[in-house]
């Protein structure tokens, strides 16, 4: 791979690793402790949302997440011709 | 059969399950010993994982301090769960192209160090053994009360356990071995759930079931009005003893942040985590793991809550107002082994529950509230023995990931890396044998006198691990310009500062141990925050006043970042005159 496009890469990786931390931060932190209490005045079913999010909610988002990830770098992969056999 | 002849039934059949296992998978090189030939499937490595990480604190204790936290409990459901992004994003796939064996061997290869190897080395021992710690005191909890001991000696039975599980079997087989725990763990963790879902809402989803309306079966085990959202109906049972709502929580916000912070980034420090990304064939896989791992765990992690609340409500309703001498079984069970207390401080023979440390005459230590559910909702005796089972095979895994760690890391990267390098193989396995029994001995002492609840010791050791590893491995690949001087003296710095405050609250001076000490409102559960940010500064600032690392690794972490496709064709390092950002 020449430079060029090991830089592309690069680039590449760090922005989806800046966007896979910035959604695991809004969940984890955000919606689930700093926003919690005022999460809790709306309700998902029987939940109090802000309840919901630190129990249920942040658990299920990092499971997507991480499987999102695995799906994008695929592609990145793919794109840049370097896909693993 | 009653509860205790199931568990001895199924602790038996699942003990043999995983002896027959590991012998069909045995192992015949070093290579195998350590990484499982790198033949691992993304799937069973995920599963494996998990197992790995659903240790005695995830199984026993969590639901435990989640019922006695609510809202609060949350620091470990996402603490233990938000690591894996973590993981998969910043680590795995650039490890696992690193691929040799152990974690203390990157270090000391990236930081072109044998002091760096050293260091990381103590730091894996220590923060292993603790983790070890809770997951024998967890054993010692489900033998004490199945065979009737007390805890001490239960402990000491569990010792022996692990030492003939994973001693002498090694990780031979282990990938696979992992995988029947995990099954076994996962059935005997969503049974009572499933059970205990369908009794009180009537939907056998625990997931579900927890957000859903207590049902009339329900209403009749919980004392009240049937149709009424089952949340609501815990918020009130509580609310009539003093305690808060379920639904809030009390802790600080900043130690909130804290605590859930360094539990999801000690993640990322765990050796004994970490290595199991370089059992994969492919570096994608490593990051495909990763996830499967993280879909797995959830399975469990998104049930515990449901758990806790359900078993939660049935215990207060069950046991508040109730005359003493007519206790229920599994309580006066539980008081043989001294973690269920009744004092009766009005002299009333009535068992009262108060949120009023003054006032409250029944102590039900967190960590049985798992084990104890089945007896408490009535449910049939094999599912306790299934539960005990599981509760053993959770802390069996998790301890024998650890003692690799500890065997590899003492035979492999100290005395053979750093003492003896032309060590024999059958003396390597030696020496890893008999550092894994020395742990295990004296983690056998610190879970005999422990400083917390079986998930607080442990959420000690993740503060350990994100105050050590974690910013030296991200930084080893993120920053070429990280030196060898700024890893050892943030690892140095980190562990230090997270370990003395610790001590400090725990051990000297427990008296202090409150919000009003501690420094910024954070307690020693979440320092490893803190101690996380003091390793990066120290790393940063000493690796800018020294000399950047040698050319070779800095083209080492450049290697990293690519598959390995990309190594194919011309020029992998930026020619001179270009200089690296990062």
């Amino acid at each position: 791979m020449d430079p060029a496009r090991q830089a592309a890469y690069w680039r590449s990786t760090l922005r989806t690793v800046a966007l896979v931390l910035a959604a695991w931060l809004a969940v984890s932190c955000g919606a689930a402790i700093l926003l919690a209490d005022a999460l809790d005045h709306a309700h998902l079913g029987g939940f109090p949302l802000g309840f919901w999010f630190g129990q249920q909610g942040a658990e299920l988002v990092f499971v997507l997440l991480v499987a999102a990830y695995v799906a994008v770098t695929n592609a990145r992969d793919r794109r840049h011709g370097v896909y693993e056999d | 059969m009653d509860a205790r002849a199931w568990t001895w039934t199924f602790i038996a059949l699942s003990l043999a399950l995983y002896a027959a296992v590991g012998l069909w998978a045995r192992a015949r090189s070093v290579s195998a010993f350590y990484v499982a030939e790198r033949r691992v499937s993304p799937v069973l490595s995920g599963m494996a994982t998990a197992a790995d990480w659903i240790s005695a604190a995830s199984f026993i204790s969590m639901a435990g301090l989640i019922a006695s936290s609510g809202r609060d409990g949350s620091v470990y459901l996402i603490g233990w769960t938000g690591g894996y992004v973590l993981l998969a994003v910043l680590v795995a796939p650039y490890l696992r192209k690193y691929g040799k064996y152990t974690v203390p061997q990157f270090v000391g290869e990236r930081y072109y160090s044998k002091g760096a190897r050293a260091v990381a080395v103590g730091c894996a021992v220590f923060v292993s053994f603790t983790y070890v710690a809770g997951q024998l005191r967890g054993v010692g909890i489900v033998l004490s009360r199945f065979l009737g001991l007390p805890v001490e000696r239960a402990i000491l039975l569990g010792v022996a356990v692990v030492l003939l599980q994973a001693v002498l079997g090694g990780m031979k087989g282990a990938t696979h071995t992992q995988v029947a725990r995990y099954v076994v763990l996962v059935t005997a963790y969503l049974v009572p759930a499933i059970f205990l879902s369908f009794l009180l809402t009537g939907d056998p989803v625990p997931q579900l079931g927890f957000g859903g309306r207590v049902s009339d079966g329900g209403a009749a085990l919980l004392g009240a009005e049937p149709g009424r959202p089952f949340l609501e109906v815990l918020d009130g049972i509580g609310r009539e003893l003093g305690f808060g709502r379920y639904t809030g929580g009390t802790r600080s916000q900043v130690d909130l942040l804290a605590s859930t912070l360094a539990l999801m980034v000690g993640t990322v420090g765990l050796p004994h985590i970490i290595i199991r990304f370089f059992t994969v064939p492919k570096i994608r896989d490593a990051r495909a793991s990763a996830a499967w791992a993280l879909l797995f765990i959830a399975v469990l992690y998104t049930t515990a809550p449901a758990l806790a609340a359900f078993a939660r409500a049935t215990y207060l309703h069950a046991v508040d107002g109730r005359p003493y001498a007519s206790a229920p079984g599994w309580f006066t069970g539980w008081e043989r082994t001294g973690l269920a207390r009744f004092t009766d401080r009005n002299g009333d023979g009535i068992m009262s529950v108060s949120a009023d440390p003054a006032r409250n005459e029944v102590v039900v230590d967190p960590d049985i509230l798992v084990l104890a559910a089945p007896e408490i909702a009535r449910l049939p005796p094999w599912v306790t023995g299934l539960v005990a089972a599981g509760a053993l095979a959770a802390a069996l895994s998790t301890a024998t990931g650890l003692l690799l760690v500890i065997a590899a890391s003492i035979s492999r990267d100290l005395v053979k890396g750093l003492w003896i390098p032309r060590l024999s193989e059958r003396a390597e396995v030696a020496w890893a044998r008999g550092a894994a029994a020395v742990s295990v001995a004296v983690a056998g002492w610190l879970a005999v006198h422990p400083p917390g609840h079986v998930a607080e010791v442990v959420a000690l050791a993740f503060g350990l691990a994100a105050s050590s590893f974690f910013p030296v491995i991200v930084a080893g690949i993120f920053w070429r310009r990280a030196t060898k001087e700024g890893a050892i003296w943030g690892m140095i710095a980190g562990t230090a500062f997270t370990t003395l405050y610790v001590h400090w609250f725990k051990f000297a001076r427990p008296d202090l141990d409150g919000p009003a000490h501690w420094l910024l409102g954070i307690s020693p559960q979440g320092i490893g925050t803190v101690g996380m940010l003091v390793n990066f500064a120290v790393l940063v600032t000493v690796s800018l006043r020294t000399p950047a690392p040698p050319q070779a690794v800095q083209d080492l972490v450049a290697s990293l970042r690519y598959p390995r496709e990309a190594d194919r064709g011309p020029a992998r390092a930026p020619p001179p005159g270009v200089r690296a950002r990062w």
